[in-house]
């Protein structure tokens, strides 16, 4: 089985991510270590934390995280974890893995915060993560904070909720959505089991 | 979904439990029929089976893709991770927040609000008493007491007020529960659940007295509630959650297929 592996930042849930991730096919393995970052057939940035303890975290292993990007390996950001693939957000200090232009901004307006349910998706760019999913599919979300990338080109899908903002980015190798996969059911699961498909052994 | 010993279990006004079958069966059952979240309420919480816990909370994560909420006997940080780091996505916290309110703001600055519930018990008081926040209802002025010990002990305290306070610790949703409605399938208590919801920023869950599923629709027109919680309604098979969700859809309530 192909090994992708999911970087611990220290907080919270990844066992739902790491299950989603067997369920489709990847032998998951959650890891701090360089080394396994390295080796890896597909990686996964995990969705719980907060972005300047993330950053702070991440940057014993930034430089090999974006080598693997760069030659190729699959990458998956998921909530926090797309977030962390641009320089800069509202949410704190740090800097993130710089992989696009363009920063994380809060939520604002009248509705609550932290945007927490099942929301639609309206896909603007076909890709390969959203193979066979319809438009308009309900994905679940938890969140205060959202991207806004600089290159529009790279937007996958948009989502309302008090405005209009980006839920899914895709660019080569590289795709992050705003919503958790591993808790979506069985639309979460197809756009996993696309993800999958891209990892090459 | 309330838990004991493993097995889940339903009472009617928090009495006479009976045993409605395995959690993590019942949890994959509701996912595939299209429930849009679950929580697991471990109504007679002790020290002793944390294990049991772990070993349902865990089972339930890798059969289920959807959020899932875990409640009962969680104290504090280490309580709350060993829930998380099983698997659960949410915690929710009772009689702990009650005794101790910083609680909430010490799970919120860990783990994130989002991940901190605030379970109200809460039943009707026709009394009159003062610094109380009292809601007018068909049957006159109430307030509502708030219950801990899973509905054993009442505390003397406003559920409106608590809310509000418990807000501003941290909660980052609450699940609001009548005790003079659950497992009755009587509906709703609406006016409860409006007071909550009106009053606060995040969102509210309503429990407690879902029987048919006009139940639902008054509940998140007229009573505000973001999200509806049933338990006996949907056990016994009384009304399918397509049903329910079907139900809501021809009235107009947006609702995830």
């Amino acid at each position: 089985m192909p090994e992708a592996v999911i970087f611990d930042y220290g907080v919270g849930n990844l066992l739902s991510l790491k299950c989603a991730l067997e369920k489709v096919g990847l032998d998951a393995e959650i890891t701090v270590s360089p080394k396994q970052l390295q080796k890896a057939d597909a990686i996964a940035l995990p969705g719980v934390g907060n972005f300047s303890a993330a950053v702070t975290k991440l940057d014993s292993v930034k430089e090999t995280l974006l080598d693997a990007v760069e030659s190729g390996t699959p990458l998956i950001g998921i909530c926090l974890g797309l977030q962390l693939f641009f320089p800069e957000s509202e949410e704190g200090p740090g800097e993130g893995l710089g992989l696009f232009e363009g920063k994380t901004v809060r939520l604002r307006g009248s509705v609550k915060v932290p945007h927490m349910g099942w929301n639609t998706l309206r896909i603007v760019k076909p890709n390969p993560l959203f193979d066979g999913m319809a438009d308009g599919s309900y994905v679940y979300f938890v969140h205060s904070l959202y991207p806004v990338p600089a290159d529009k080109e790279i937007v996958a899908a948009e989502t309302e909720y008090g405005t209009t903002f980006t839920s899914a980015i895709a660019s080569r190798n590289v795709f992050g959505t705003q919503f958790h996969p591993e808790k979506s059911g069985d639309v979460g699961l197809t756009i996993l089991k696309n993800f999958a498909k891209t990892v090459k052994r | 979904m309330d838990v004991t010993c493993g097995k889940v279990v339903k009472g009617v006004n928090f009495l006479n439990l009976k045993n409605a079958g395995d959690p993590v069966e019942l949890a994959k059952r509701y996912s595939d029929e299209g429930a849009d979240e679950l929580v697991f309420l471990d109504i007679t919480a002790s020290s002793d089976n944390r294990d049991i816990l772990r070993g349902v909370v865990e089972g339930v994560a890798r059969a289920i893709s959807i959020p899932f909420t875990v409640g009962g006997g969680i104290r504090n940080v280490s309580d709350a991770r060993l829930v998380l780091c099983s698997g659960a996505d949410k915690v929710s916290v009772n009689t702990a927040a009650v005794e101790n309110p910083q609680v909430i703001t010490r799970l919120s600055d860990v783990f994130g609000q989002q991940c901190v519930v605030v379970a109200i018990d809460a039943k009707r008081r026709r009394d009159k008493a003062e610094g109380k926040i009292t809601v007018e209802t068909h049957e006159g002025p109430v307030w509502f007491e708030v219950y801990t010990y899973g509905g054993r002990k009442p505390t003397g305290i406003d559920a409106i007020g608590w809310a509000l306070q418990a807000a501003e610790l941290g909660a980052g949703e609450f699940l609001v529960t009548s005790m003079d409605r659950d497992g009755t399938e009587d509906g709703y208590d609406i006016e409860l659940t409006r007071a909550i919801s009106e009053r606060v920023k995040v969102p509210v869950i309503a429990s407690g007295g879902a029987g048919v599923p006009e139940h639902f629709l008054k509940v998140f027109t007229e009573g505000k509630a973001d999200a509806a919680l049933a338990a006996s309604v949907f056990h016994y098979n009384k009304y399918p959650v397509q049903v329910v969700k079907k139900f809501l859809r021809e009235q107009g309530v947006i609702v995830r297929p």
